[in-house]
């Protein structure tokens, strides 16, 4: 292994041979901003706002794809590149529904917090919005193709996994959008609402219909728990509010594991604060909450065998 | 102050001596002004014409310095009037009838000449007073800041007791204390004369308890005050100072004599949030902590100890002012183990009686008003009900007394000194947007004036006194009367205290920051 | 005091006489959408998204400005009152700017949290919006009357808490707003920056300047603490994210204060960052302060008490302690002075 050194922002930090600028910058806590990058996928240089500026290279390029070599020069924060990361947003944010009032992943959604960063209020450029219909005919997942930022991630995440493969990229420039085959609904496609791509998503374009307006993502407390339907162990997150369970919603497919729809609802189910620990026995057509004993039958059990030691 | 600030907003009559409470302690001004809107009186006694001026009933533009004339004749007006209340006079005072003679001495017609208040202003103001079903006095520096501060702070006990305004709800005498712990650092000790909770240093057993308790034997000699220390250091008594969050160079009175006090020492530390100018002549600056950046307790100006919690690590590689000072007793073979200040608190109650009842965990969110003797006590909302602390209240006959310095052919102008509401003491210059809003010194020029020394709105003028010069730019207005100059103190460029007269009180040892004479000459 | 019984969605309850029924609601742990209302205030009935549904009353009275009586049977979530409730939310964001993602006010907005529990996206009534300059005249309050939804709450907090009355509505109809005397900007007014306004605004229309940027309230810690100002000792809340102060915002639980805090208190905490803060030990040598490490201050500061205590006395050395340190530090002073110098010589600016 092989370690090189190179300055960012002044500063200087050694790195791997082969890691990226963006790597160094992570593993250094500089912060960078990013939308298209996850780092258990194949990095697609697509949002480019990741960019700085590195000496002797022309233009900005993005560091997640630039690999850091010996004594490289990197600025993160400059004038230039905030500039250059500010139009990215405007440009965005032009295209993006401002409904955030309601909507369910303000708090957690990357476009949000960078536009509150760089200060993108989506004035800049005015033009045509999108206005596409909502996908909403399936029972686990919210398609809101108008939020989608064109990331590639909700492809990427669903392409490792080789038998789903559910979605691409379809139509050119402003038509372009993430697509299923014949562009059909959800329900329509072979989705299997695994929601891999929800976990993955960082806007309101894909969400977990089991969420909607249960509460703000700042508002809730997430406890992540591992499924144990299967031995695959898949990353799940218990959301509460107030101290009750709301809903069970997918973590992350980060680590190679498929996630499937079972193990999402099982352990809603199983987390399900609506459970109660006792059974009910149809008493004169009405469900009548008794005791474990008294359900199986037992009875006075206990008294019997205190009775038979005597 | 004998009264909560939750008190304030129920009274029935204010009595607003020395005060500019909009602006120094500005939530307790809104507070007078809510008791205003519930249709409280208001009386405003000072020179200068204040915002609560504007809202009062009767404002009495006193001459400086008249203050004990001004409550003797408001005094003898009552009295002349039987509103005093006698059953109080009787039952809770002593030493009245001799205080009467001196009353008796102050008709209202001599005050009015003395003074400057008009006789039905005085008559109009003694009436609101005594008349209102409950009323507090409240004074501040303008009290206190004299030669005879101590003597006008009697004077308005005895207006207090004279009319049994007092150890009620919203009654009573109300002192506001202008820095944010300095009653904190009074309860504690940091005074030369007691231990926390003002228990004499010269009592044998009071000795004998902190001797037990520390123990060291102690002194039973009382220290030097502040403004001993300059005099003591000029004169080789003293040889080192260790100076914690002070800039005596710029708060106390006559500058350049405390420079020099300073400069005699032969060992000066200073342990401070900024390089201030004092800290600029040491030979150790420790760097301390701010309040965001350390745990603790201030005590308000109604006694209410209240948490500091530290929010953020200290900045760069201070530290706060509690850790050096324990690494420094320690350093001196003394040690100071104290895991938290939680635990240095338990050691204030064990040894303070006030503060008897105090911990952090009892702090909580809401404070306590000591007295707090007990760990069960709920605190102490309004002092001396029933009972005085020392029984029966006293009354002081007290004769009017000139400042030590008034303005002469020399130094025609009257320099007062105050707070504005922008800025505290003389670090808040260093808050960007503070600065931004509030950027520099706007002495305050009466229009006649400036017309008669040709001075323009703006413009920078030269201020002298026998002690020393500063510049300042001026502002024109009628908030003053002819003939005085105000002048704050937060600026560091115009250094108030150069000009100010170093003579104090006998008794407080405060100095007459209130009455200089000073000359205003143009530069250009 | 006399107690009056009263059924709120079928619960039964009991109060005060003379309670209002928003009280008895919020005394109970019944949720009610407020949006002009706080309890250091007047009662305004200006939103009207506190209404409710009584039995026996005609329309749907603003539970606020409604006292409670004997027997009273209240329904506080039926459609009938969230569909009004509904409506009057979508009529307001039909008129409010949708920049969410910037505003510093969301995740504090009742605005946005009311839209969001109604699912009022604004779609509904489509029409003119206004269109004002924004108030940046000042370096402590961000003014934006776009935002602003008239509830009054600003204009009772100026008059009722600060006592200066430098706010009031102005026009009328689509027009209407809030500002101060012929609407100049608030540095142009008699206004002291006191900020109370800032602390009831439920929507984004006045935020302070200094946070703008620096943080959404979910990420921010609340560390409530003592003002260093004054001796009012009022308290607030230091707004603390990433190990840094970013503003200071009142708390209403303060005992001494409430949410009323002046300019200093509000606004001053920048000065915990100012370039000139102090961030090492210095030492003067050949005539100069130079930097240096803390064991070479402090041994340097006992050996030289030590030696001027053993060739004078101790009474030749004094302490000027402090009036802005902690009752904790100042105890500390004066017993280092008396127990480990032995004199009495301590002191500090008590009298300014």
């Amino acid at each position: 292994m092989e370690w090189l050194t190179l300055t960012i922002d002044g500063r200087e930090v050694s790195a791997l041979k082969g890691s990226t600028v963006l790597e160094a910058c992570r593993v250094n806590n500089i912060p960078i901003p990013t939308l298209c990058y996850d780092k258990a996928l194949t990095p697609a240089g697509a949002c480019r706002l990741c960019i700085v500026q590195i000496e002797g290279m022309r233009n900005l390029p993005p560091s997640c794809v630039t690999q850091v070599t010996q004594g490289m020069k990197v600025e993160t924060q400059n004038e230039k590149v905030r500039n250059a990361r500010k139009t990215i947003l405007e440009l965005l944010v032009a295209n993006h529904p401002l409904d955030c009032m309601t909507c369910q992943k303000l708090g957690d959604c990357s476009l949000a917090e960078y536009a509150y960063e760089y200060g993108v209020k989506g004035q800049e450029y005015k033009g045509e919005k999108r206005q596409l219909p909502i996908d909403d005919d399936n029972p686990y997942i919210l398609r809101d193709l108008n939020k989608c930022i064109l990331c590639g991630k909700c492809i990427a995440t669903c392409e490792a996994v080789t038998e789903r493969n559910v979605i691409g990229f379809a139509y050119r420039g402003f038509q372009a959008k993430v697509s299923t085959f014949m562009d059909t609904d959800l329900k329509d496609s072979s989705c299997v609402y695994c929601n891999r791509c929800v976990a993955i998503c960082p806007v309101g374009a894909l969400m977990d219909k089991n969420m909607i307006g249960k509460g703000r993502a700042w508002e809730l407390k997430k406890e992540e728990v591992t499924c144990t339907f299967c031995d695959s162990g898949c990353e799940f997150v218990i959301n509460s509010k107030n101290g009750k369970v709301l809903g069970v919603t997918a973590k992350s497919a980060s680590n190679g594991r498929p996630l499937c729809l079972k193990g999402r609802i099982g352990s809603d189910f199983r987390y399900n604060s609506e459970r109660t620990d006792k059974p009910f026995i149809n008493r004169d057509g009405e469900f009548v909450q008794v005791t474990w004993s008294e359900f199986l039958g037992l009875g006075n059990i206990v008294e019997k065998i205190n009775s038979l030691t005597k | 102050m004998t009264n909560s600030i939750n008190e304030i907003p129920n009274t029935k009559a204010m009595f607003v001596i020395g005060s500019n409470a909009t602006e120094a302690h500005p939530v307790i001004g809104t507070k007078m002004k809510q008791a205003l809107a519930k249709g409280s009186k208001l009386i405003v006694v000072d020179p200068r014409c204040t915002n609560l001026a504007e809202h009062s009933d009767v404002w009495l533009r006193l001459r400086s310095g008249t203050d004990i004339a001004l409550i003797n004749g408001i005094m003898n007006i009552i009295l002349a009037n039987g509103w005093e209340d006698r059953a109080f006079i009787e039952a809770r005072t002593e030493g009245f009838e001799e205080t009467r003679k001196t009353i008796e001495k102050y008709p209202p017609e001599l005050v009015s000449q003395i003074t400057g208040v008009p006789v039905e202003q005085l008559i109009e103001a003694a009436k609101l007073y005594a008349t209102a079903e409950c009323a507090e006095i409240f004074y501040t520096l303008g009290i206190t800041e004299h030669v005879c501060g101590t003597d006008n702070v009697k004077s308005l006990a005895n207006l207090a007791m004279l009319t049994g305004n007092l150890g009620k709800e919203s009654s009573g005498v109300n002192p506001m204390r202008g820095q944010n712990n300095v009653q904190g650092a009074c309860d504690m000790g940091a005074l030369p004369n007691v231990y926390p909770g003002y228990q004499q240093v010269a009592n044998p057993e009071v000795q004998a308890k902190f001797e037990a308790a520390w123990g060291v034997p102690l002194s039973p000699k009382n220290g030097f005050t502040i403004p001993d220390m300059f005099a003591a250091a000029t004169s080789k008594n003293l040889r080192a100072l260790y100076c914690m969050g002070e800039d005596p160079v710029i708060t106390d009175a006559d500058a350049n004599h405390v420079r020099k006090g300073l400069q005699s020492l032969d060992f000066l530390v200073v342990q401070e949030i900024f390089l201030s100018e004092t800290a600029k002549l040491a030979d150790v600056v420790l760097p301390g902590a701010s309040y965001a950046e350390k745990t603790g307790t201030f005590s308000n100006t109604e006694r209410r100890v209240q948490m500091v919690n530290q929010a953020i690590k200290p900045i760069g590689n201070a530290r706060t002012d509690g850790e050096i000072i324990c690494d420094i007793a320690t350093r001196m073979g003394y040690p100071f183990e104290y895991q938290s200040s939680a635990e240095v608190m338990q050691e204030i109650a064990r040894l303070t009686p006030i503060f008897g009842g105090i911990t952090h965990a009892r702090l909580g969110t809401q404070g306590l008003q000591w007295p707090v003797p007990t760990i069960e006590h709920p605190g102490t909302k309004f002092l001396h009900e029933g009972k005085f602390s020392r029984g029966l209240g006293q009354f002081v006959a007290i004769d009017n007394q000139l400042p030590a310095e008034l303005p002469d052919k020399e130094y025609p102008f009257l320099l007062n000194t105050g707070r504005k509401l922008s800025h505290y003491n003389v670090f808040t210059q260093h808050s960007p947007s503070l600065e931004i809003h509030s950027p520099e010194e706007l002495a305050e020029v009466n229009p006649v004036d400036a017309k008669r020394l040709g001075l323009e709105v703006n413009e920078v003028v030269k201020v002298t006194s026998r002690r020393g010069e500063v510049k300042t730019k001026i502002k024109i207005t009628e908030r003053v009367p002819v003939g005085m100059i105000f002048m704050t103190f937060h600026y560091f460029d115009s250094p108030t205290n150069e000009l100010t007269n170093g003579a104090y009180d006998k008794t407080t040892k405060t100095y007459e920051y209130k009455v200089c004479g000073v000359q205003i000459t143009k530069i250009a | 005091m006399e107690w009056l019984t009263l059924t709120i969605d079928g619960r039964e309850v009991s109060v005060l006489k003379g309670s209002t029924v928003l009280e008895a609601c919020r005394r109970n742990d019944i949720p009610i959408p407020t949006l002009c209302h706080d309890p250091e205030l007047t009662a305004g009935g200006a939103c009207r998204l506190c209404v409710v549904q009584i039995e026996g009353m005609r329309n749907l009275p603003p539970s606020c400005v409604t006292q409670v009586t004997q027997g009273m049977k209240v329904e506080t979530q039926n459609p009938k009152v969230r569909n009004a409730r509904k409506t009057i939310l979508e009529l307001l964001v039909a008129n409010h700017p949708l920049d969410c993602m910037t505003c510093q006010k969301m995740g504090n907005c009742s605005l946005a949290e009311f839209a969001y529990e109604y699912g009022v996206t604004g779609e509904i009534y489509q029409g003119e919006r206004r269109n004002l300059p924004i108030d940046e005249s000042n370096p402590f309050i961000l003014r934006d009357p776009n935002k602003c939804i008239l509830c009054g709450k600003c204009i009772k907090a100026c008059s009722e808490i600060q006592g200066k009355s430098i706010l009031d509505f102005s026009y009328r109809g689509f027009d209407a707003q809030v500002g101060p005397a012929f609407n100049v900007p608030y540095n142009e007014s008699d206004c002291d920056f006191c900020g109370s306004c800032v602390s009831v605004c439920p929507v984004g229309a006045l935020v302070e300047k200094q946070m703008v940027g620096k943080g959404h309230p979910w990420e921010i810690t609340k560390v409530q603490t003592t003002c260093p100002f004054c001796g009012v000792g009022c308290n607030f809340d230091l707004n603390v994210k990433d190990g840094k102060v970013i503003g200071v915002t009142s708390n209403p639980e303060a005992p001494v204060n409430g949410k009323a805090l002046c300019v200093k208190g509000r606004f001053g905490m920048d000065m915990i960052y100012s370039p000139h803060r102090l961030t090492t030990p210095l030492i003067r040598k050949d005539g100069v302060l130079v930097p240096a490490e803390w064991d070479e201050a402090l041994d340097l500061i006992a050996s030289k008490f030590g030696e001027i205590k053993k060739n004078y006395g101790p009474d030749s050395i004094a302490a000027l302690s402090s009036a802005h340190c902690t009752n904790e530090e100042n105890y500390l002073m004066q017993k280092f002075m008396r127990a480990v110098i032995g004199t009495n010589n301590v002191d500090h600016c008590a009298r300014t």
